[in-house]
C-alpha cells in the first residue's frame, strides 16, 4: 500500500506564487541588464581594445575565460559544499539550502566543462597538445566527473528530504575526495609551472574578476529555476 | 551489542552469503582473470606488458571492485534486508564496517590471485636487489596490499550503500566510485612497481604511496563510517 | 548500536502504544491528522481504511521511521519524539518484503537476527518453533521457501531479535490459503505470548477474525477507538 506518493509533495511549490512566469524581481533585472552590459564591454575589450600578449600572441585572450571559468566553478563547488553543511548540520535541515547545493553544483559542472575545453584549446596552440597529465589538469578532471556523479544522484529517486541528505553527504564527501585526489595526482606528477592563476599580471586579473563576476551574477538566477 | 561486534556479525554474514552462493568464485573471479588476459591482448608487447603489468593489476582490481561492490548490496536489497536494519535500529557505522570488512576480504583473495596471474602471464616477480633481499620489497607489497585493499573497500560500500536499491545504481556506481578511487589506483600501482623492481624503480620509493593509501583508507573509513546513517536513511 | 536496552527494561506496565492526537507529515502533506490509538500488550488491532488513507504512515510512525509533528506517541514507555533510536530495536516492521538473505538458511537468517541482540541459541531455536520454522524448514534456503513460510521466516527473525510490537502491512498479501492460516495461527500464538501486533489490512474478514480489535482509519485520522471483542 502506498499511503501518498512522495514524488507529488516535491510538485508542490513551498509557497504560493503570485505569477508562474517568471522567478525576477525587479533587483534580478536591474542586475541583469548590468551584467549584460558589463559582458559587452568585457567582450569587446578582451577580444578587441587588449593588445595581444608578448609571448603567447592573441592565444592570451583564452585565458581570459579559461580563468575566471575554473574560479567560478571552484567558487559553485565552495557553494555547494558549504550549503551541504548547512543543510545537514543546522537543525531546521531547511530544503532551501538543498536546492542552494544542487544549484550550484550545476553552474559548477557547466564552467569546468567550459574550462577543460577552453584549457585544451588553449594547450593545443601554447604547448601543442590538448591535453597534458598534469596534476592541475588531470584534478580538474576528475572534479568535473565528481560533481557528474554528485548531479546524477541528485536525480536518483526517493522522497525531497531522502534526496537532500543524500546529496548533502555526497557533497561533503566530495571535501574529503577533492583534497586527496589533488594531492596524489600531484605526488603522481607535474609539469606545468606552479600557479598560474597566481602569476598573472594585474591586467588580465581584473579582466578575469570582472568576467567572473558577471557570470556568476547572471548564472544562478537560470539555474535556481531548474533545481 | 556493540558497534564492533554487530560489524563482525554482518562481515560474517556477507562472507556466508558469497560462501553459498559463490557468486565471486564463479563470476567474479574469471572476470578478473580474462581481465588480465585482454590486457595482454591489447597491449601485444612482452616489454610493455612488464612496465604497465603493476598498472593492470590495479586496475583489474578496481573492475572487479565494481561488481563485488554491486553484488553486496544486491543481497541487501533483494529482498528488504537493509531496510529490515535500518529498521531495527542498528548502528549505521556497523553496517558500515561490517560490508566493508568482508568486502576487504573477498578484494585481496582477488588481489592476491591477480598478482599470482601477473607474475605468471606477464612474468613479474619481486625486487630481490638491495641489502635486504627480498624481504623489504615484500613488506611493502603487503602493507601495499592491505591499505589499498581497505580503502578501496570503504568507498565501494560508502557509495553501493548510497546507490543500493536505485534504478540505474548499476551504472551510478562506477561514475561515482573511479574518480573516487583515483588515489588509490595511482599509489598502489606506484607500490606495487617499486616492489616489483619496474623501470629500475627502488624499494625505498614505495612507502610515500603507502602513506598516500594509508591516509584515504583512514579518510573513507571514518567518513564512510560516518556518513553511512543519513545515506541510507530516508 | 544504541545501547539496546534488555527487553525487560522496556517493559512497562499499561498500554504499549499510546498516540495522542498525534500528527505527522510526508513532504509537505499531513499524512496522519490528528491519531488517537492506545494499544494493550498481546491486543492484535486491524487497522482498515481506503488505499491513501494513512493505514502505512501510522505503522511507520510507530517504528520510529517518521518524525511526530504534533502531539505525543509513546511506544513501550519510550518518547516517539525524542527517542525514536531507542525505540526501533524493540520494534519490528513487515512490509511486502521480508528482510531475508534468500541465499541464507532460515536458520541463518533467524540466527543472525538473534545474535544481534546477544540471543543464546536455545533462545534462538525457540523463536523458529514458535513461528513453525524450526523442524523441517530450517536447513532450506529461503530462496526455495514459499511466500507463507518466508513471511513466517521473517516472523521468527522478529522473535529472535525480540521485537515486542509487531507492526504488518498487509502481511496476508501473496499468500495462498493453508499460508494464510499458518500465518493466523502464528500471530494468535505471538500475541497470547505477549506480542503487540498491529496489523493493516484489507482483507477484513480474515484480519477481522484474527484482530481482538479493529480501528478505522480514514483521511489521516484515526478517531475510533474500536470495540473490543
Amino acid at each position: 500500500m502506498t499511503t501518498i506518493d512522495p514524488a507529488r509533495t516535491e510538485l508542490q511549490p513551498s509557497e504560493p506564487q503570485p505569477s508562474r512566469r517568471s522567478t525576477g524581481t525587479r533587483a534580478t533585472r536591474l542586475v541583469g541588464i548590468g551584467c549584460i552590459t558589463a559582458m559587452g564591454w568585457l567582450v569587446a575589450f578582451g577580444l578587441g581594445f587588449s593588445p595581444a600578449d608578448r609571448d603567447q600572441k592573441e592565444s592570451v585572450r583564452i585565458l581570459y575565460v579559461h580563468v575566471p571559468t575554473i574560479w567560478l566553478a571552484y567558487l559553485a563547488f565552495v557553494v555547494t559544499a558549504v550549503s551541504s553543511g548547512l543543510y545537514l548540520f543546522t537543525k531546521k535541515q531547511s530544503l532551501g539550502w538543498d536546492r542552494a547545493a544542487g544549484a550550484s553544483a550545476e553552474i559548477g559542472v557547466a564552467f569546468v566543462a567550459v574550462t577543460l575545453a577552453v584549457g585544451s584549446l588553449w594547450g593545443r596552440l601554447t604547448w601543442g597538445v590538448f591535453w597534458q597529465w598534469d596534476a592541475r589538469l588531470t584534478t580538474t578532471a576528475l572534479l568535473f566527473v565528481t560533481y557528474i556523479g554528485y548531479l546524477a544522484v541528485r536525480r536518483l529517486g526517493g522522497s525531497h528530504q531522502q534526496r537532500a541528505k543524500r546529496s548533502a553527504v555526497l557533497g561533503m564527501i566530495a571535501v574529503v575526495e577533492i583534497p586527496l585526489v589533488h594531492f596524489s595526482v600531484k605526488m603522481w606528477r607535474s609539469l606545468l609551472a606552479e600557479a598560474l592563476v597566481a602569476n598573472l599580471d594585474g591586467d588580465l586579473r581584473w579582466t578575469g574578476s570582472c568576467c567572473s563576476a558577471s557570470s556568476s551574477a547572471s548564472s544562478p538566477s537560470r539555474s535556481c529555476t531548474s533545481g | 551489542m556493540s558497534t564492533w561486534k554487530v560489524a563482525c556479525l554482518i562481515a560474517a554474514k556477507d562472507l556466508r552469503v558469497e560462501r553459498r552462493s559463490k557468486i565471486v568464485t564463479n563470476q567474479v573471479l574469471p572476470f578478473a582473470g580474462i581481465t588480465m588476459v585482454s590486457f595482454a591482448f591489447a597491449l601485444d608487447k612482452q616489454n610493455v606488458l612488464d612496465t604497465v603489468a603493476p598498472g593492470l593489476i590495479w586496475l583489474a582490481t578496481t573492475f572487479s571492485l565494481l561488481i563485488l561492490v554491486q553484488r553486496s548490496f544486491s543481497i541487501e536489497t533483494d529482498d528488504g534486508a537493509l531496510d529490515a536494519m535500518r529498521v531495527a535500529g542498528i548502528d549505521a557505522r556497523a553496517i558500515f564496517l561490517g560490508k566493508a570488512m568482508a568486502l576487504a576480504v573477498q578484494l585481496l583473495v582477488l588481489e592476491i590471485l591477480l598478482l599470482f596471474a601477473a607474475v605468471v602471464f606477464y612474468g613479474e616477480s619481486i625486487q630481490s636487489s638491495g641489502a635486504q633481499g627480498p624481504v623489504l620489497a615484500v613488506v611493502l607489497l603487503v602493507t601495499t596490499l592491505v591499505s589499498a585493499t581497505c580503502g578501496l573497500a570503504a568507498v565501494g560500500t560508502l557509495y553501493g550503500g548510497l546507490a543500493a536499491g536505485f534504478k540505474g545504481s548499476e551504472t551510478l556506481l562506477p561514475l561515482l566510485t573511479l574518480p573516487a578511487v583515483a588515489p588509490v589506483l595511482i599509489g598502489a600501482t606506484k607500490a606495487v612497481e617499486s616492489a616489483v623492481g619496474t623501470a629500475g624503480a627502488v624499494v625505498s620509493e614505495g612507502w610515500q604511496w603507502v602513506g598516500l593509501l594509508a591516509v584515504f583508507a583512514v579518510a573513507f573509513g571514518i567518513g564512510g563510517a560516518l556518513a553511512f546513517g543519513p545515506l541510507i536513511d530516508e | 548500536m544504541s545501547p539496546a536496552p534488555s527487553p525487560s527494561s522496556a517493559t512497562v506496565d499499561g498500554p504499549v502504544i499510546v498516540l495522542d492526537d498525534v500528527v505527522a507529515v510526508l513532504g509537505q502533506f499531513p499524512a496522519l491528522a490528528g491519531a488517537f490509538l492506545t494499544v494493550e500488550r498481546g491486543e492484535i488491532v486491524l487497522l482498515r481504511g481506503p488505499n491513501g488513507a494513512g493505514k502505512t504512515t501510522l505503522l511507520r510512525l510507530c517504528a520510529g521511521l517518521l518524525p511526530v509533528e504534533r502531539g505525543t506517541a509513546t511506544i513501550l514507555g519510550f518518547d516517539l519524539s525524542t527517542q525514536r533510536e531507542l525505540v526501533r530495536p524493540h520494534v519490528g516492521l513487515l512490509g511486502h518484503q521480508n528482510g531475508l538473505y534468500l541465499d541464507l538458511s532460515v536458520r541463518e537468517n533467524v540466527n543472525f537476527w538473534g545474535r544481534t541482540v546477544g540471543a543464546s541459541t536455545d533462545e534462538i531455536h525457540a523463536a523458529m518453533a514458535r513461528m513453525g520454522v524450526a523442524e523441517r524448514l530450517a536447513d532450506i534456503p529461503c530462496r526455495k521457501l514459499s511466500a507463507g513460510q518466508k513471511r513466517r521466516t521473517s516472523l521468527a527473525c522478529l522473535v529472535a531479535r525480540r521485537a515486542q510490537v509487531w507492526l504488518l502491512d498487509e502481511p496476508h498479501a501473496g499468500l495462498d490459503a493453508t499460508g494464510r492460516d499458518e500465518l493466523d495461527a502464528t500471530l494468535a500464538q505471538a500475541a497470547g505470548s505477549g506480542a503487540t501486533i498491529l496489523v493493516a489490512s484489507h482483507e477484513l474478514e480474515r484480519a477481522g477474525n484474527l484482530a481482538t480489535r479493529s480501528v478505522e482509519v480514514i483521511a489521516g485520522q484515526v478517531t475510533a477507538l474500536g470495540d473490543k471483542k
